[in-house]
């Protein structure tokens, strides 16, 4: 005899403004199956909890029904109070009416008869309920951190600093990321590379972390606690643990015409070569399309001139097998191509750039040795026109709908360094809005115009082009109305940001959702927002949103905490909402083991009391730690042996039956 | 905007004719949704407050092959006017493959469906992902008018119950 | 005859399909007009109007004339927000409040008997802004 309880709440007015919940209390009361119905204001809160857990225990509740918000937001509270009060977690259904019902029905009669039909789909379901118990899987106490930019540096070394091992796989032959790239870092001017290196250095120090760089991850398997995941490691025709970062080799290369990708291109690279003087580790790397010995078979002489003798031309990718306990997305971002964008004539006009080019151009150890110079000719730049964004806040297709976050910060700051630097440079700054929203943002902004003089317009840009080896930026104020045509020497563009191509490729191998702009989904916007919904992946950095570095580096220490508290676990509880097979009905026909994504089920051939027919028979059999519940398998069985517990075919039926009524 | 009074007057009587006619009709939807993208799209619809008829309920399912088809055969028969299917994108799919069986087994049940008299705009599979409420809704908006241009169903059933 | 100042609005949104409220008040489009110079009202300025319900203002200023129609503004907008097709919108309503210096369709016919010469294209026109 099944004793059901029937808790709707109000979620304040969140509810309780377009559904009577009064009615739903006395509807739930009259169904079959129920013997308790109460509404209260706020069912999470503890006295909401406690008025389960009583009425549990004053009417031995076998199974309850909260009406409330989404479960994927309060079922595991709600489970955790049933189990309190002694009832199995399992006999919980959770009615979804606040997100699917409440919110976005504005007719209170219409929103509570949604309300009546779901709750009684969830009793219907909750008849059917039947305890389950979580089984356990083991904790591998190791970490990967996909991605060694700032974002996965930070989160090595505080998971390493708790004492577990971590690696990080990098795909560029240095750890470092965008951050190695830039010149002085907003709003207090700090110098990138002087507060950067002394992590790479440290994280390359550490004994709990391993650098695998020029490296992808190449399949991943397993589950929360147990991942097995493939790397390959690129070829890098040098012996990394022979070479000595001398860069003789770099200085004797006779192909010497690669685009230098750390400088973006702004000038020239030799086929072997060390990506930046500070790179981790200090290793040369071949470029296998630009090397002339690789490429036809003669040259090697990087070979003869190093004297470590680390030169390996017939090197092979390598595969790296691991386990590991939690994963960690720090898959970075890029600009965006500013090509698209032809009224701004980046790809005809050298003097047009985008600011990670100008980043370049500013930094010592750049292209023009830190020194402003137009790329052009190598001449002086008098005056100077940034352009905010572009391709940010786009609908068109063109651009992203997005707004990139980071560029009026680093355009202040571009503006203010060259002002700075050179005050007879005029700067001008087109912008939309500036948005300075962060601890002495603001301030920083005004500094740029109030101090500097960087002369800010409000309005965009509409065309770029060349006259007379000038350029010409025709542009509208709006404040004045009226349209400016200004004579500048350089044109910086504000490019908009996106997430690295490979996260889309990493995000699939883990399963992690992944939103419309390629950014990697958070469990909950707000809280769990550096947790995958896909248990043990969690999120560093901008492959879950445009951020700068300052927040970069928080979310990389709570993506770290998450991981700690993960991997500090000896044991987790898996999932019991498992597939199970009825040895009466199976006839071993193998088609639920053909759709099987984990390989969780296997046959075995055994004695079979059925019905006191003694038989032996080949029987599906699930095993309980792959299995991740999808339930492929139970549509496929012809003989309907297979079920998934906690979404049993019963149980949806009686759902669909309750809808349909 | 020139406005031709007459034909509006005349699809005035008609419209009202109509709307007193689906006041009594409500339509009976069900949408499945698979637990890690359309449900959380669904909840992240009702989080932007972005409306769909309250005649389309949702059940949750771990993922979209979870859906056997004597579900929705089950739906028509209890006299659901239109079902749907949501799930993650093809290769998003929180269990790898999971969207593509959906994918498969649905455009076969439909077209049986549509064989038997229930037409293909009543059975519909759409992808929609965990960030996408706006599209939930959009998609949900979309079929609720499609079925209530369909019109009432005929309910699904053993004719020899019937007698 | 004049529409109500309540529903050009949503006329204008009618004939241009594009919708206003998109707008993120960036001014691409006047910073890419050609004909900028030429216009009293500015196509950022069009488009804000438009959504203030200041249509009477745009319908009397003979700026509607001087828009070229080379659609740069509604290539560069970053919101798809078209402020040609507001224009051209507006353009179309005050063509259509003309009135009687129009054709109407009764007039059609004699006009062709009569003299037989009457250009094919100024027909079409004709019946382009005739207004019901």
């Amino acid at each position: 005899m099944r004793r059901i309880g029937v808790f709707v709440c109000w979620c304040g007015s969140n509810i309780a403004a377009t559904v009577d919940v009064a009615a739903v209390v006395a509807d739930a009361k009259v169904q079959p199956g129920v013997v308790f119905a109460q509404d209260y204001q706020y069912m999470c809160s503890e006295a909401g909890q406690n008025i389960i857990k009583d009425a549990i225990k004053e009417h031995q509740l076998t199974g309850i029904v909260v009406c409330s918000c989404s479960p994927r937001m309060h079922e595991a509270t709600f489970r955790k109070a049933a189990a309190a009060a002694g009832l199995n977690p399992y006999m919980v259904e959770i009615a979804n009416v606040r997100e699917h019902c409440s919110w976005i029905h504005k007719d209170k009669e219409a929103g509570t008869e949604k309300a009546r039909v779901l709750m009684r789909a969830a009793v219907a379901k909750v008849m059917l309920n039947v305890p389950l118990k979580a089984g356990e899987s083991r904790v591998v106490k190791r970490a990967l951190v996909i991605g060694g930019g700032i974002a996965g540096i930070q989160t090595a070394l505080d998971i390493a600093d708790a004492g577990f091992q971590v690696d990080i796989v990098e795909k560029n032959a240095t750890i470092g990321g965008r951050m190695a790239q830039l010149d002085k870092t907003f709003p207090t001017l700090d110098c990138s590379s002087c507060i950067l290196t002394p992590k790479m250095v440290e994280a390359k120090a550490s004994e709990n972390i391993r650098l695998i760089t020029y490296a992808e991850v190449e399949e991943v398997g397993g589950f929360v606690g147990d991942f097995k995941v493939k790397i390959r490691k690129k070829a890098r025709f040098v012996k990394e643990d022979v070479c000595t970062g001398c860069g003789l080799c770099m200085a004797k290369c006779p192909s010497k015409k690669g685009l230098n990708e750390f400088n973006m291109g702004l000038n020239n690279r030799p086929a072997i070569y060390i990506p930046f003087a500070q790179a981790i580790p200090n290793v040369a790397v071949i470029d296998k399309t630009q090397c002339i010995k690789l490429n036809t078979g003669k040259c090697g002489l990087c070979e003869k001139v190093c004297t470590a003798k680390a030169i390996d031309y017939t090197m092979q990718d390598e595969f790296i097998e691991e386990e590991y306990g939690a994963i960690v997305m720090a898959t970075g971002f890029r600009p965006i191509d500013a090509s698209k964008f032809d009224e701004y004539s980046y790809s005809t006009c050298k003097d047009v750039v985008t600011s990670l080019e100008l980043e370049r151009i500013m930094n010592a150890a750049g292209p023009t040795g830190g020194v402003l110079l137009r790329p052009s000719d190598g001449k002086h730049p008098h005056s100077v026109v940034f352009v905010q964004c572009v391709g940010s806040r786009d609908v068109s297709g063109r651009g992203k709908p997005y707004c990139s976050k980071i560029c009026c910060m680093y355009t202040a700051k571009h503006a203010m360094l060259i002002r700075d630097k050179y005050p007879d440079v005029d700067v001008h700054v087109f912008y939309i809005d500036v948005r300075t929203p962060g601890k002495n943002f603001d301030e920083f902004y005004r500094r740029a115009a109030e101090q500097y003089d960087v002369d800010y317009i409000k309005g965009q840009v509409g065309k770029v082009w060349e006259e007379d080896g000038h350029l010409v930026v025709r542009g509208v104020d709006l404040i004045s109305n009226e349209q400016v045509i200004l004579n500048a020497d350089m044109v910086v563009l504000a490019t908009a940001i996106e997430p690295d191509p490979t996260a889309r490729k990493v995000a699939n191998m883990l399963t992690a959702s992944i939103d419309t702009n390629d950014f990697i989904t958070e469990a909950h916007p707000k809280l769990r927002p550096v947790e995958s919904p896909t248990a043990g992946i969690f999120l560093s950095g901008v492959c879950q949103g445009p951020k700068d570095i300052p927040e970069t580096v928080s979310q990389a220490g709570a993506a770290a905490s998450k991981v700690i508290g993960l991997l500090c676990k000896d044991k987790l509880t898996t999932n019991p909402c498992v597939a199970r097979s009825d040895e009466l009905l199976c006839n071993g026909c193998s088609c639920c083991e053909k759709v099987c994504p984990y390989g969780a089920i296997s046959y075995d051939t055994h004695l079979i009391n059925d019905h006191g027919v003694k038989e032996t028979r080949r029987v599906a059999l699930v095993n309980e730690a792959l299995c991740q519940g999808c339930g492929a398998c139970t549509v496929v069985c012809p003989s309907g042996a297979m079920d998934l517990k906690g979404f049993s075919n019963k149980q949806i039926m009686a759902e669909v039956e309750a809808i349909c009524l | 905007m020139p406005v031709n009074e007459n034909v509006n007057a005349d699809n005035g009587s008609a419209a009202e004719a109509q709307a007193t006619e689906t006041k009594q009709w409500k339509p009976r939807i069900v949408a499945f949704c698979c637990n890690w993208c359309s449900y959380a799209g669904a909840d992240l619809a009702g989080s932007s407050r972005l409306s769909y008829p309250a005649e389309i309920k949702i059940i949750r399912v771990p993922c979209s092959c979870r859906v056997n088809p004597t579900f929705i055969l089950k739906a028509f028969e209890r006299g659901a006017d239109g079902v749907i299917i949501c799930g993650c994108h093809p290769g998003d799919c929180h269990y790898s493959t999971g969207n593509y069986y959906a994918r498969r087994r649905m455009a076969l049940l439909f077209s049986m469906l549509d064989y038997i008299g229930v037409e293909r705009g009543r059975t519909r599979v759409e992808w929609v992902s965990a960030a996408e409420g706006a599209r939930f809704s959009q998609v949900m908006n979309d079929f609720a008018k499609k079925i209530s241009e369909l019109g009432e169903n005929v309910k699904v059933g053993d004719l020899r119950c019937r007698q | 005859m004049r529409l109500p100042e309540a529903e050009i609005a949503a006329v204008v949104k009618q004939i241009s399909g594009s919708d206003v409220k998109k707008c993120m008040k960036c001014g691409k489009c006047s910073a890419t007009c050609p004909a900028y110079g030429e216009m009293r009202f500015h196509p950022h300025q069009f488009v804000t109007m438009v959504a203030r319900g200041r249509v009477d203002e745009l319908l009397k200023d003979e700026t509607v004339a001087r828009c070229l129609s080379c659609f740069a503004c509604v290539e560069r907008c970053p919101r798809g927000v078209e402020p040609a097709n507001v224009v051209a919108a507006i353009r179309v309503i005050a063509e259509r409040e003309q009135g009687g210096s129009n054709f109407v369709p009764d007039e059609v016919p004699g006009l062709i008997e009569a003299d037989g010469e009457i250009p094919q294209q100024a027909l079409v026109s004709a019946f382009r802004r005739y207004r019901k």
